[in-house]
Protein backbone atom coordinates (compact mmCIF):
# COMPACT_ATOMS: atom_id res chain seq x y z
CA UNK A 1 0.00 0.00 0.00
CA UNK A 2 1.18 3.45 -0.85
CA UNK A 3 0.38 6.15 1.65
CA UNK A 4 2.31 9.04 0.18
CA UNK A 5 0.31 12.23 -0.20
CA UNK A 6 0.70 14.75 -2.94
CA UNK A 7 -0.33 18.37 -3.31
CA UNK A 8 -3.34 17.29 -5.38
CA UNK A 9 -4.74 15.46 -2.38
CA UNK A 10 -4.82 18.63 -0.35
CA UNK A 11 -5.95 20.76 -3.27
CA UNK A 12 -9.01 18.51 -3.61
CA UNK A 13 -10.18 19.38 -0.11
CA UNK A 14 -8.82 22.93 -0.14
CA UNK A 15 -12.23 24.60 0.43
CA UNK A 16 -12.91 22.29 3.38
CA UNK A 17 -9.44 22.98 4.78
CA UNK A 18 -9.97 26.73 4.49
CA UNK A 19 -13.25 26.52 6.37
CA UNK A 20 -11.92 24.25 9.13
CA UNK A 21 -8.81 26.38 9.58
CA UNK A 22 -10.76 29.61 9.60
CA UNK A 23 -13.25 28.09 12.03
CA UNK A 24 -10.42 27.70 14.51
CA UNK A 25 -9.08 31.18 13.72
CA UNK A 26 -12.52 32.62 14.46
CA UNK A 27 -12.56 30.84 17.83
CA UNK A 28 -9.08 32.13 18.73
CA UNK A 29 -9.89 35.60 17.47
CA UNK A 30 -12.89 35.62 19.76
CA UNK A 31 -10.68 34.62 22.66
CA UNK A 32 -7.59 36.78 22.15
CA UNK A 33 -8.27 39.30 19.44
CA UNK A 34 -10.07 42.57 19.57
CA UNK A 35 -12.84 40.41 18.20
CA UNK A 36 -15.16 40.51 21.17
CA UNK A 37 -17.15 42.55 18.76
CA UNK A 38 -19.66 40.50 16.86
CA UNK A 39 -19.29 42.36 13.58
CA UNK A 40 -15.59 41.58 13.15
CA UNK A 41 -16.19 37.88 13.58
CA UNK A 42 -19.01 37.94 11.07
CA UNK A 43 -16.77 39.66 8.50
CA UNK A 44 -14.00 37.15 9.15
CA UNK A 45 -16.48 34.34 8.63
CA UNK A 46 -17.76 35.86 5.41
CA UNK A 47 -14.21 36.31 4.20
CA UNK A 48 -13.42 32.63 4.74
CA UNK A 49 -16.62 31.65 2.92
CA UNK A 50 -15.59 33.85 -0.01
CA UNK A 51 -12.10 32.33 -0.02
CA UNK A 52 -13.57 28.82 -0.07
CA UNK A 53 -15.96 29.83 -2.84
CA UNK A 54 -13.08 31.24 -4.87
CA UNK A 55 -11.14 27.99 -4.39
CA UNK A 56 -14.19 26.06 -5.56
CA UNK A 57 -14.68 28.17 -8.67
CA UNK A 58 -11.05 27.81 -9.73
CA UNK A 59 -11.34 24.03 -9.38
CA UNK A 60 -14.44 23.81 -11.52
CA UNK A 61 -14.13 21.44 -14.46
CA UNK A 62 -10.91 19.83 -13.27
CA UNK A 63 -12.54 16.81 -11.58
CA UNK A 64 -9.72 16.35 -9.10
CA UNK A 65 -9.47 13.17 -7.06
CA UNK A 66 -7.63 12.96 -3.79
CA UNK A 67 -6.64 10.65 -0.97
CA UNK A 68 -6.59 7.53 -3.16
CA UNK A 69 -10.02 8.21 -4.57
CA UNK A 70 -11.96 8.75 -1.35
CA UNK A 71 -12.74 12.40 -2.00
CA UNK A 72 -13.26 14.21 -5.25
CA UNK A 73 -13.77 17.77 -6.37
CA UNK A 74 -15.87 17.09 -9.43
CA UNK A 75 -18.44 19.52 -10.76
CA UNK A 76 -21.24 17.86 -8.80
CA UNK A 77 -19.55 18.48 -5.48
CA UNK A 78 -18.50 21.98 -6.51
CA UNK A 79 -22.05 22.94 -7.52
CA UNK A 80 -23.31 21.73 -4.16
CA UNK A 81 -20.43 23.39 -2.32
CA UNK A 82 -21.37 26.72 -3.88
CA UNK A 83 -24.94 26.16 -2.65
CA UNK A 84 -23.72 25.42 0.89
CA UNK A 85 -21.49 28.49 0.85
CA UNK A 86 -24.42 30.68 -0.19
CA UNK A 87 -26.57 29.22 2.58
CA UNK A 88 -23.91 29.91 5.18
CA UNK A 89 -23.08 33.37 3.83
CA UNK A 90 -26.74 34.40 3.94
CA UNK A 91 -27.06 32.91 7.43
CA UNK A 92 -24.02 34.85 8.66
CA UNK A 93 -25.44 38.11 7.30
CA UNK A 94 -28.79 37.35 8.93
CA UNK A 95 -27.16 36.43 12.22
CA UNK A 96 -25.21 39.63 12.92
CA UNK A 97 -27.90 41.33 14.96
CA UNK A 98 -29.79 38.27 16.18
CA UNK A 99 -26.73 36.66 17.76
CA UNK A 100 -25.93 39.90 19.54
CA UNK A 101 -29.40 40.52 20.91
CA UNK A 102 -30.05 36.98 22.04
CA UNK A 103 -26.69 36.80 23.81
CA UNK A 104 -25.28 33.78 21.98
CA UNK A 105 -21.54 33.20 22.07
CA UNK A 106 -20.23 34.90 18.93
CA UNK A 107 -17.05 32.88 18.51
CA UNK A 108 -18.70 29.50 18.96
CA UNK A 109 -21.62 30.43 16.76
CA UNK A 110 -19.63 31.51 13.72
CA UNK A 111 -17.00 28.81 14.00
CA UNK A 112 -19.68 26.12 14.34
CA UNK A 113 -21.32 27.47 11.20
CA UNK A 114 -17.99 27.15 9.41
CA UNK A 115 -17.41 23.61 10.69
CA UNK A 116 -20.94 22.61 9.71
CA UNK A 117 -20.32 23.97 6.22
CA UNK A 118 -17.06 22.02 5.97
CA UNK A 119 -19.00 18.89 6.98
CA UNK A 120 -21.62 19.49 4.30
CA UNK A 121 -18.94 20.00 1.67
CA UNK A 122 -17.24 16.77 2.69
CA UNK A 123 -20.55 14.93 2.35
CA UNK A 124 -21.02 16.17 -1.19
CA UNK A 125 -17.47 15.35 -2.27
CA UNK A 126 -17.03 11.85 -0.79
CA UNK A 127 -16.74 8.71 -2.85
CA UNK A 128 -16.42 6.52 0.19
CA UNK A 129 -18.96 5.55 2.86
CA UNK A 130 -16.51 6.35 5.65
CA UNK A 131 -15.98 9.90 4.36
CA UNK A 132 -19.72 10.42 3.98
CA UNK A 133 -20.16 9.30 7.58
CA UNK A 134 -17.45 11.65 8.83
CA UNK A 135 -18.82 14.60 6.86
CA UNK A 136 -22.31 13.87 8.13
CA UNK A 137 -21.11 13.75 11.71
CA UNK A 138 -19.10 16.97 11.45
CA UNK A 139 -22.28 18.59 10.18
CA UNK A 140 -24.61 16.92 12.69
CA UNK A 141 -22.51 17.52 15.79
CA UNK A 142 -22.13 21.20 14.90
CA UNK A 143 -25.82 21.60 14.23
CA UNK A 144 -26.88 19.91 17.49
CA UNK A 145 -24.95 22.59 19.34
CA UNK A 146 -26.24 25.37 17.10
CA UNK A 147 -29.82 24.34 17.95
CA UNK A 148 -29.09 24.65 21.64
CA UNK A 149 -27.16 27.93 21.41
CA UNK A 150 -29.79 29.80 23.45
CA UNK A 151 -28.68 28.10 26.63
CA UNK A 152 -31.21 29.74 28.94
CA UNK A 153 -34.14 29.15 26.63
CA UNK A 154 -35.94 25.91 27.48
CA UNK A 155 -37.35 25.64 23.96
CA UNK A 156 -33.92 25.86 22.41
CA UNK A 157 -32.66 23.18 24.84
CA UNK A 158 -35.54 20.97 23.97
CA UNK A 159 -34.97 21.43 20.26
CA UNK A 160 -31.30 20.51 20.68
CA UNK A 161 -32.14 17.38 22.66
CA UNK A 162 -34.73 16.20 20.14
CA UNK A 163 -32.42 16.84 17.24
CA UNK A 164 -29.57 15.12 19.03
CA UNK A 165 -31.47 11.98 20.03
CA UNK A 166 -33.17 11.49 16.67
CA UNK A 167 -30.07 12.46 14.72
CA UNK A 168 -27.95 9.94 16.61
CA UNK A 169 -30.71 7.33 16.22
CA UNK A 170 -30.68 7.92 12.46
CA UNK A 171 -26.89 7.67 12.40
CA UNK A 172 -27.25 4.24 14.00
CA UNK A 173 -29.47 3.07 11.11
CA UNK A 174 -27.20 4.62 8.52
CA UNK A 175 -24.12 2.94 9.99
CA UNK A 176 -25.87 -0.40 10.26
CA UNK A 177 -26.75 -0.13 6.59
CA UNK A 178 -23.17 0.75 5.70
CA UNK A 179 -21.95 -2.20 7.73
CA UNK A 180 -24.28 -4.59 5.88
CA UNK A 181 -23.27 -3.19 2.49
CA UNK A 182 -19.63 -3.59 3.46
CA UNK A 183 -20.34 -7.16 4.47
CA UNK A 184 -22.10 -7.94 1.20
CA UNK A 185 -19.65 -6.27 -1.15
CA UNK A 186 -16.39 -6.28 0.82
CA UNK A 187 -15.64 -2.61 0.20
CA UNK A 188 -16.67 0.82 1.39
CA UNK A 189 -15.79 2.62 -1.85
CA UNK A 190 -18.98 3.64 -3.62
CA UNK A 191 -17.76 2.82 -7.14
CA UNK A 192 -16.39 -0.55 -6.05
CA UNK A 193 -19.72 -1.30 -4.39
CA UNK A 194 -21.48 -0.65 -7.70
CA UNK A 195 -18.92 -2.89 -9.40
CA UNK A 196 -19.52 -5.68 -6.88
CA UNK A 197 -23.29 -5.40 -7.14
CA UNK A 198 -23.14 -6.10 -10.88
CA UNK A 199 -22.20 -9.68 -10.00
CA UNK A 200 -25.25 -11.86 -9.74
CA UNK A 201 -24.27 -13.59 -6.48
CA UNK A 202 -23.74 -10.28 -4.67
CA UNK A 203 -26.86 -8.74 -6.17
CA UNK A 204 -29.14 -11.46 -4.82
CA UNK A 205 -27.55 -11.37 -1.36
CA UNK A 206 -30.25 -10.30 1.13
CA UNK A 207 -27.60 -8.58 3.27
CA UNK A 208 -27.00 -6.04 0.51
CA UNK A 209 -30.73 -5.33 0.25
CA UNK A 210 -31.09 -4.87 3.99
CA UNK A 211 -28.13 -2.54 3.84
CA UNK A 212 -29.80 -0.45 1.15
CA UNK A 213 -32.99 -0.30 3.21
CA UNK A 214 -31.19 0.79 6.36
CA UNK A 215 -29.29 3.48 4.49
CA UNK A 216 -32.55 4.81 3.08
CA UNK A 217 -34.03 4.90 6.60
CA UNK A 218 -30.98 6.76 7.91
CA UNK A 219 -31.11 9.36 5.17
CA UNK A 220 -34.89 9.51 5.49
CA UNK A 221 -34.39 10.83 9.02
CA UNK A 222 -31.70 13.28 7.94
CA UNK A 223 -33.69 14.69 5.02
CA UNK A 224 -36.94 14.52 7.06
CA UNK A 225 -38.93 12.35 4.70
CA UNK A 226 -42.31 11.22 5.93
CA UNK A 227 -42.60 8.91 7.96
CA UNK A 228 -39.24 9.88 9.50
CA UNK A 229 -40.04 13.59 9.81
CA UNK A 230 -41.48 13.83 13.34
CA UNK A 231 -38.53 15.73 14.72
CA UNK A 232 -38.45 18.45 12.05
CA UNK A 233 -41.16 20.91 13.14
CA UNK A 234 -40.15 20.73 16.80
CA UNK A 235 -36.48 21.21 16.15
CA UNK A 236 -37.05 23.99 13.64
CA UNK A 237 -39.48 25.80 15.90
CA UNK A 238 -37.33 25.64 19.02
CA UNK A 239 -33.96 26.44 17.48
CA UNK A 240 -32.79 30.06 17.12
CA UNK A 241 -34.40 31.40 13.93
CA UNK A 242 -31.06 31.98 12.20
CA UNK A 243 -30.14 28.37 12.86
CA UNK A 244 -33.51 27.23 11.51
CA UNK A 245 -32.86 29.16 8.32
CA UNK A 246 -29.53 27.40 8.04
CA UNK A 247 -30.79 23.92 8.94
CA UNK A 248 -33.76 23.93 6.63
CA UNK A 249 -31.71 24.68 3.53
CA UNK A 250 -28.08 23.66 4.05
CA UNK A 251 -28.00 20.25 5.72
CA UNK A 252 -31.01 19.18 3.70
CA UNK A 253 -29.21 19.89 0.43
CA UNK A 254 -26.08 18.19 1.80
CA UNK A 255 -28.02 15.05 2.71
CA UNK A 256 -29.50 15.00 -0.78
CA UNK A 257 -26.00 15.32 -2.27
CA UNK A 258 -24.73 12.42 -0.18
CA UNK A 259 -27.85 10.37 -0.90
CA UNK A 260 -27.37 10.90 -4.64
CA UNK A 261 -23.71 9.91 -4.31
CA UNK A 262 -24.65 6.69 -2.53
CA UNK A 263 -27.61 5.80 -4.72
CA UNK A 264 -26.25 6.81 -8.11
CA UNK A 265 -22.57 6.02 -7.65
CA UNK A 266 -22.85 3.12 -5.23
CA UNK A 267 -26.21 1.45 -5.62
CA UNK A 268 -26.87 2.10 -9.31
CA UNK A 269 -27.48 -1.62 -10.04
CA UNK A 270 -30.41 -1.45 -7.61
CA UNK A 271 -31.91 1.66 -9.17
CA UNK A 272 -35.16 0.01 -10.20
CA UNK A 273 -35.87 -1.01 -6.61
CA UNK A 274 -34.76 2.07 -4.70
CA UNK A 275 -36.55 4.37 -7.07
CA UNK A 276 -39.80 2.52 -6.32
CA UNK A 277 -39.28 2.99 -2.58
CA UNK A 278 -38.45 6.66 -3.05
CA UNK A 279 -41.48 7.10 -5.32
CA UNK A 280 -43.76 6.20 -2.43
CA UNK A 281 -41.77 8.29 0.04
CA UNK A 282 -41.85 11.30 -2.30
CA UNK A 283 -45.62 11.12 -2.62
CA UNK A 284 -46.36 10.85 1.10
CA UNK A 285 -43.69 13.44 1.97
CA UNK A 286 -45.12 16.05 -0.38
CA UNK A 287 -48.69 15.36 0.62
CA UNK A 288 -48.26 15.22 4.37
CA UNK A 289 -45.91 18.22 4.43
CA UNK A 290 -48.38 20.37 2.55
CA UNK A 291 -51.52 19.20 4.31
CA UNK A 292 -50.09 19.73 7.79
CA UNK A 293 -48.58 23.07 6.81
CA UNK A 294 -52.11 24.24 6.03
CA UNK A 295 -53.07 24.03 9.69
CA UNK A 296 -50.17 25.93 11.22
CA UNK A 297 -50.54 29.31 12.92
CA UNK A 298 -46.87 29.79 13.62
CA UNK A 299 -44.99 30.88 10.50
CA UNK A 300 -41.76 29.23 11.64
CA UNK A 301 -43.57 25.92 12.06
CA UNK A 302 -45.38 26.42 8.77
CA UNK A 303 -42.01 26.90 7.04
CA UNK A 304 -40.78 23.73 8.76
CA UNK A 305 -43.59 21.71 7.21
CA UNK A 306 -43.05 23.50 3.93
CA UNK A 307 -39.43 22.35 4.03
CA UNK A 308 -40.70 18.77 4.38
CA UNK A 309 -42.91 19.28 1.33
CA UNK A 310 -40.02 20.74 -0.66
CA UNK A 311 -37.87 17.75 0.26
CA UNK A 312 -40.64 15.71 -1.34
CA UNK A 313 -40.40 17.71 -4.59
CA UNK A 314 -36.63 17.28 -4.67
CA UNK A 315 -37.09 13.56 -4.05
CA UNK A 316 -39.28 13.39 -7.17
CA UNK A 317 -36.27 14.55 -9.15
CA UNK A 318 -34.07 11.92 -7.47
CA UNK A 319 -36.58 9.22 -8.41
CA UNK A 320 -36.59 10.41 -12.00
CA UNK A 321 -32.80 10.33 -12.09
CA UNK A 322 -30.73 10.73 -15.23
CA UNK A 323 -29.00 13.96 -16.16
CA UNK A 324 -32.25 15.92 -16.25
CA UNK A 325 -33.58 14.72 -12.92
CA UNK A 326 -30.35 15.08 -10.99
CA UNK A 327 -29.69 18.42 -12.66
CA UNK A 328 -33.10 19.52 -11.40
CA UNK A 329 -32.03 18.55 -7.86
CA UNK A 330 -29.02 20.85 -8.07
CA UNK A 331 -31.12 23.65 -9.56
CA UNK A 332 -33.90 23.33 -7.01
CA UNK A 333 -31.47 23.19 -4.08
CA UNK A 334 -30.12 26.64 -4.95
CA UNK A 335 -33.56 28.12 -5.66
CA UNK A 336 -34.87 26.72 -2.38
CA UNK A 337 -31.88 28.14 -0.54
CA UNK A 338 -32.69 31.66 -1.71
CA UNK A 339 -36.42 31.56 -1.11
CA UNK A 340 -36.28 29.76 2.21
CA UNK A 341 -33.43 31.76 3.73
CA UNK A 342 -35.08 34.93 2.49
CA UNK A 343 -38.39 34.10 4.15
CA UNK A 344 -36.62 33.32 7.41
CA UNK A 345 -34.65 36.55 6.95
CA UNK A 346 -37.84 38.58 7.14
CA UNK A 347 -38.81 36.74 10.33
CA UNK A 348 -35.37 37.45 11.81
CA UNK A 349 -35.51 41.11 10.90
CA UNK A 350 -38.86 41.59 12.61
CA UNK A 351 -37.62 39.95 15.82
CA UNK A 352 -37.22 42.92 18.12
CA UNK A 353 -34.82 42.72 21.05
CA UNK A 354 -35.50 39.12 21.78
CA UNK A 355 -39.23 39.23 21.05
CA UNK A 356 -39.92 37.27 17.91
CA UNK A 357 -43.02 37.88 15.82
CA UNK A 358 -43.88 34.51 14.36
CA UNK A 359 -47.65 34.18 14.09
CA UNK A 360 -49.83 35.15 11.16
CA UNK A 361 -51.59 37.75 13.36
CA UNK A 362 -48.29 39.56 13.90
CA UNK A 363 -48.06 40.24 10.19
CA UNK A 364 -51.48 41.86 9.74
CA UNK A 365 -51.05 44.96 7.61
CA UNK A 366 -47.30 44.40 7.47
CA UNK A 367 -47.25 45.16 3.74
CA UNK A 368 -48.16 48.78 4.51
CA UNK A 369 -46.12 49.07 7.70
CA UNK A 370 -42.95 48.15 5.86
CA UNK A 371 -43.48 48.16 2.07
CA UNK A 372 -39.99 46.96 1.11
CA UNK A 373 -40.04 43.94 3.42
CA UNK A 374 -43.62 43.23 2.46
CA UNK A 375 -42.62 43.01 -1.19
CA UNK A 376 -39.62 40.80 -0.31
CA UNK A 377 -41.85 38.43 1.68
CA UNK A 378 -44.32 38.45 -1.20
CA UNK A 379 -41.57 37.38 -3.62
CA UNK A 380 -40.37 34.59 -1.35
CA UNK A 381 -43.90 33.26 -0.83
CA UNK A 382 -44.65 33.33 -4.57
CA UNK A 383 -41.43 31.46 -5.19
CA UNK A 384 -42.13 28.86 -2.49
CA UNK A 385 -45.57 28.37 -3.99
CA UNK A 386 -44.02 27.95 -7.44
CA UNK A 387 -45.53 30.88 -9.32
CA UNK A 388 -43.87 31.84 -12.65
CA UNK A 389 -41.02 34.32 -12.87
CA UNK A 390 -39.55 33.05 -9.62
CA UNK A 391 -36.79 30.55 -8.92
CA UNK A 392 -39.27 28.22 -7.27
CA UNK A 393 -41.26 27.97 -10.48
CA UNK A 394 -38.18 27.37 -12.63
CA UNK A 395 -37.09 24.63 -10.22
CA UNK A 396 -40.46 22.91 -10.14
CA UNK A 397 -40.69 23.19 -13.91
CA UNK A 398 -37.34 21.40 -14.24
CA UNK A 399 -38.42 18.66 -11.85
CA UNK A 400 -41.81 17.99 -13.39
CA UNK A 401 -40.54 18.30 -16.96
CA UNK A 402 -37.91 15.64 -16.31
CA UNK A 403 -40.55 13.49 -14.59
CA UNK A 404 -42.87 13.68 -17.59
CA UNK A 405 -40.02 12.98 -20.02
CA UNK A 406 -39.23 9.80 -18.12
CA UNK A 407 -42.86 8.74 -17.98
CA UNK A 408 -43.59 9.42 -14.31
CA UNK A 409 -47.03 10.84 -15.08
CA UNK A 410 -48.69 10.02 -11.75
CA UNK A 411 -45.80 11.43 -9.77
CA UNK A 412 -46.10 14.65 -11.76
CA UNK A 413 -49.84 14.88 -11.25
CA UNK A 414 -49.52 14.35 -7.50
CA UNK A 415 -46.70 16.88 -7.33
CA UNK A 416 -48.70 19.49 -9.25
CA UNK A 417 -51.75 18.97 -7.01
CA UNK A 418 -49.50 19.44 -4.01
CA UNK A 419 -48.16 22.67 -5.45
CA UNK A 420 -51.70 23.92 -5.78
CA UNK A 421 -52.48 23.03 -2.16
CA UNK A 422 -49.35 24.80 -1.00
CA UNK A 423 -50.43 28.07 -2.67
CA UNK A 424 -53.11 28.40 0.00
CA UNK A 425 -50.81 28.63 2.98
CA UNK A 426 -48.06 30.61 1.29
CA UNK A 427 -50.48 33.20 0.02
CA UNK A 428 -52.16 33.31 3.41
CA UNK A 429 -49.23 35.41 4.61
CA UNK A 430 -49.68 37.71 1.61
CA UNK A 431 -53.39 38.06 2.32
CA UNK A 432 -52.70 38.82 5.97
CA UNK A 433 -50.01 41.34 5.04
CA UNK A 434 -52.00 43.30 2.47
CA UNK A 435 -55.70 42.73 3.08
CA UNK A 436 -56.06 42.91 6.83
CA UNK A 437 -55.63 46.07 8.92
CA UNK A 438 -52.84 46.20 11.46
CA UNK A 439 -54.19 45.27 14.89
CA UNK A 440 -53.09 46.25 18.38
CA UNK A 441 -50.84 43.27 18.77
CA UNK A 442 -49.44 43.13 15.25
CA UNK A 443 -46.27 44.82 14.08
CA UNK A 444 -46.90 48.57 14.26
CA UNK A 445 -43.75 50.11 12.89
CA UNK A 446 -41.10 48.96 10.42
CA UNK A 447 -38.37 46.87 12.02
CA UNK A 448 -35.15 48.66 12.95
CA UNK A 449 -32.90 48.88 9.95
CA UNK A 450 -29.85 46.68 9.81
CA UNK A 451 -27.61 46.83 6.75
CA UNK A 452 -26.37 43.20 6.83
CA UNK A 453 -29.91 41.87 7.24
CA UNK A 454 -31.30 44.02 4.44
CA UNK A 455 -28.36 42.96 2.27
CA UNK A 456 -29.09 39.29 2.90
CA UNK A 457 -32.79 39.68 2.14
CA UNK A 458 -32.06 41.71 -0.98
CA UNK A 459 -29.52 39.14 -2.17
CA UNK A 460 -31.98 36.33 -1.58
CA UNK A 461 -34.75 38.19 -3.41
CA UNK A 462 -32.38 38.97 -6.29
CA UNK A 463 -31.37 35.32 -6.41
CA UNK A 464 -34.99 34.17 -6.54
CA UNK A 465 -35.83 36.57 -9.35
CA UNK A 466 -32.63 35.92 -11.27
CA UNK A 467 -33.21 32.16 -11.18
CA UNK A 468 -36.81 32.76 -12.20
CA UNK A 469 -36.15 35.04 -15.18
CA UNK A 470 -32.75 33.81 -16.37
CA UNK A 471 -32.66 30.19 -15.24
CA UNK A 472 -30.50 29.01 -18.13
CA UNK A 473 -27.14 29.90 -16.56
CA UNK A 474 -27.61 27.79 -13.46
CA UNK A 475 -29.43 25.08 -15.45
CA UNK A 476 -26.33 24.77 -17.60
CA UNK A 477 -24.08 24.46 -14.57
CA UNK A 478 -26.36 21.96 -12.86
CA UNK A 479 -26.67 19.78 -15.97
CA UNK A 480 -22.93 19.85 -16.47
CA UNK A 481 -22.36 19.02 -12.81
CA UNK A 482 -24.26 15.75 -13.02
CA UNK A 483 -22.91 14.69 -16.40
CA UNK A 484 -20.12 12.60 -14.88
CA UNK A 485 -22.49 10.91 -12.43
CA UNK A 486 -24.90 9.79 -15.09
CA UNK A 487 -22.33 8.96 -17.78
CA UNK A 488 -20.61 6.36 -15.59
CA UNK A 489 -23.73 4.65 -14.25
CA UNK B 1 -10.71 -21.08 16.77
CA UNK B 2 -12.86 -18.98 14.51
CA UNK B 3 -16.29 -17.68 15.37
CA UNK B 4 -18.48 -18.01 12.25
CA UNK B 5 -19.55 -14.68 10.83
CA UNK B 6 -23.21 -15.71 11.06
CA UNK B 7 -22.97 -15.85 14.84
CA UNK B 8 -21.35 -12.43 15.04
CA UNK B 9 -24.02 -10.99 12.78
CA UNK B 10 -26.82 -12.54 14.80
CA UNK B 11 -25.45 -11.07 18.01
CA UNK B 12 -25.02 -7.73 16.27
CA UNK B 13 -28.62 -7.82 15.01
CA UNK B 14 -29.91 -8.73 18.49
CA UNK B 15 -27.98 -5.86 20.09
CA UNK B 16 -29.20 -3.45 17.42
CA UNK B 17 -32.81 -4.51 17.99
CA UNK B 18 -32.45 -4.11 21.75
CA UNK B 19 -31.03 -0.64 21.12
CA UNK B 20 -33.89 0.39 18.82
CA UNK B 21 -36.49 -0.98 21.23
CA UNK B 22 -34.83 0.89 24.09
CA UNK B 23 -34.83 4.18 22.20
CA UNK B 24 -38.52 3.80 21.47
CA UNK B 25 -39.63 2.53 24.88
CA UNK B 26 -37.48 4.27 27.49
CA UNK B 27 -38.36 7.76 28.70
CA UNK B 28 -35.17 8.98 30.33
CA UNK B 29 -32.97 10.87 27.88
CA UNK B 30 -29.76 9.36 29.26
CA UNK B 31 -31.09 5.80 28.96
CA UNK B 32 -32.26 6.58 25.42
CA UNK B 33 -28.77 7.79 24.64
CA UNK B 34 -27.26 4.62 26.15
CA UNK B 35 -29.45 2.61 23.79
CA UNK B 36 -28.19 4.64 20.85
CA UNK B 37 -24.64 3.82 21.94
CA UNK B 38 -25.68 0.17 22.01
CA UNK B 39 -26.85 0.49 18.40
CA UNK B 40 -23.50 1.99 17.40
CA UNK B 41 -21.63 -0.77 19.18
CA UNK B 42 -23.68 -3.43 17.43
CA UNK B 43 -22.52 -1.82 14.18
CA UNK B 44 -18.92 -2.02 15.41
CA UNK B 45 -19.35 -5.69 16.19
CA UNK B 46 -20.72 -6.33 12.71
CA UNK B 47 -17.87 -4.48 11.05
CA UNK B 48 -15.30 -6.46 13.01
CA UNK B 49 -17.07 -9.72 12.24
CA UNK B 50 -17.11 -9.03 8.51
CA UNK B 51 -13.53 -7.74 8.54
CA UNK B 52 -12.34 -10.92 10.24
CA UNK B 53 -14.32 -13.13 7.87
CA UNK B 54 -13.07 -11.33 4.77
CA UNK B 55 -9.60 -10.70 6.12
CA UNK B 56 -9.89 -7.03 5.21
CA UNK B 57 -8.69 -4.16 7.38
CA UNK B 58 -11.22 -1.63 6.09
CA UNK B 59 -13.93 -2.72 8.48
CA UNK B 60 -11.60 -2.49 11.46
CA UNK B 61 -10.58 1.01 10.41
CA UNK B 62 -14.22 2.04 10.15
CA UNK B 63 -14.73 0.92 13.75
CA UNK B 64 -12.08 3.32 15.01
CA UNK B 65 -13.87 6.22 13.36
CA UNK B 66 -17.20 5.15 14.80
CA UNK B 67 -15.66 4.97 18.28
CA UNK B 68 -14.22 8.47 18.01
CA UNK B 69 -17.43 9.95 16.63
CA UNK B 70 -19.48 8.21 19.32
CA UNK B 71 -17.23 9.75 21.97
CA UNK B 72 -17.67 13.21 20.46
CA UNK B 73 -21.40 12.63 20.27
CA UNK B 74 -21.50 11.65 23.95
CA UNK B 75 -19.74 14.89 24.90
CA UNK B 76 -22.26 17.01 23.03
CA UNK B 77 -25.28 14.98 24.07
CA UNK B 78 -24.42 15.04 27.75
CA UNK B 79 -23.71 18.79 27.58
CA UNK B 80 -27.17 19.35 26.11
CA UNK B 81 -28.70 17.18 28.85
CA UNK B 82 -26.88 19.13 31.58
CA UNK B 83 -28.34 22.36 30.22
CA UNK B 84 -31.83 20.86 30.14
CA UNK B 85 -31.51 19.56 33.67
CA UNK B 86 -30.44 23.00 34.86
CA UNK B 87 -33.39 24.69 33.21
CA UNK B 88 -36.12 22.15 33.85
CA UNK B 89 -34.88 19.77 36.54
CA UNK B 90 -35.90 16.68 34.58
CA UNK B 91 -34.64 14.49 31.78
CA UNK B 92 -37.89 12.66 31.20
CA UNK B 93 -38.67 13.16 27.53
CA UNK B 94 -42.41 13.06 28.20
CA UNK B 95 -42.07 16.18 30.34
CA UNK B 96 -40.13 18.05 27.66
CA UNK B 97 -43.26 19.17 25.91
CA UNK B 98 -42.91 22.87 25.19
CA UNK B 99 -42.83 21.90 21.55
CA UNK B 100 -45.45 19.41 20.54
CA UNK B 101 -43.91 16.21 19.17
Amino acid sequence: MNFSLSATDFLTILPELILCGMGMVVLLFDLFGSGRNTANLAWLTLLSLLAAGYADITMMGQNLMGFSGTVTADDFSIAFELIFLSVTALTVLLSTRYVHERGMGYGEYYSLLLFATAGMMLMASSLDMLMIFIGLEILSLSSYILCGMLRRDARSNESALKYFLLGAFATGFLLYGMMLLYGATGTIRLREIAEALRHEEVFVNPIAWMGMGMILVGFGFKIALVPFHMWTPDVYEGAPTTVTAFLSSGPKAASFAALIRILVEGLSPMQEQWSQVLWVLAVITMTLGNVVALQQDNIKRMLAYSSIAHAGYILVAVVVGGAEGLGAVVFYALAYTFMNTGAFGVLILTADRGRERLTFEDFRGFGFVSPALGVAMFIFMLSLAGIPLTGGFAGKFQIFKSAIDQGYIWLTVIGMLNSVVSIYYYLRIVVVMYMQPAGDDSLQEPPRASIPLYTAIALAAAGVIYLGIFPSGWIGISLQSVSLLTAGG
Amino acid sequence: MNVPVEHVLTLSAILFTIGVAGVILRRNAIIVFMNIELMLNSVNLGFIGFAAAMDSMVGVMFVFFILVVAAAEAVIGLAIMVEIFRNKGTLNIDELNLLKW
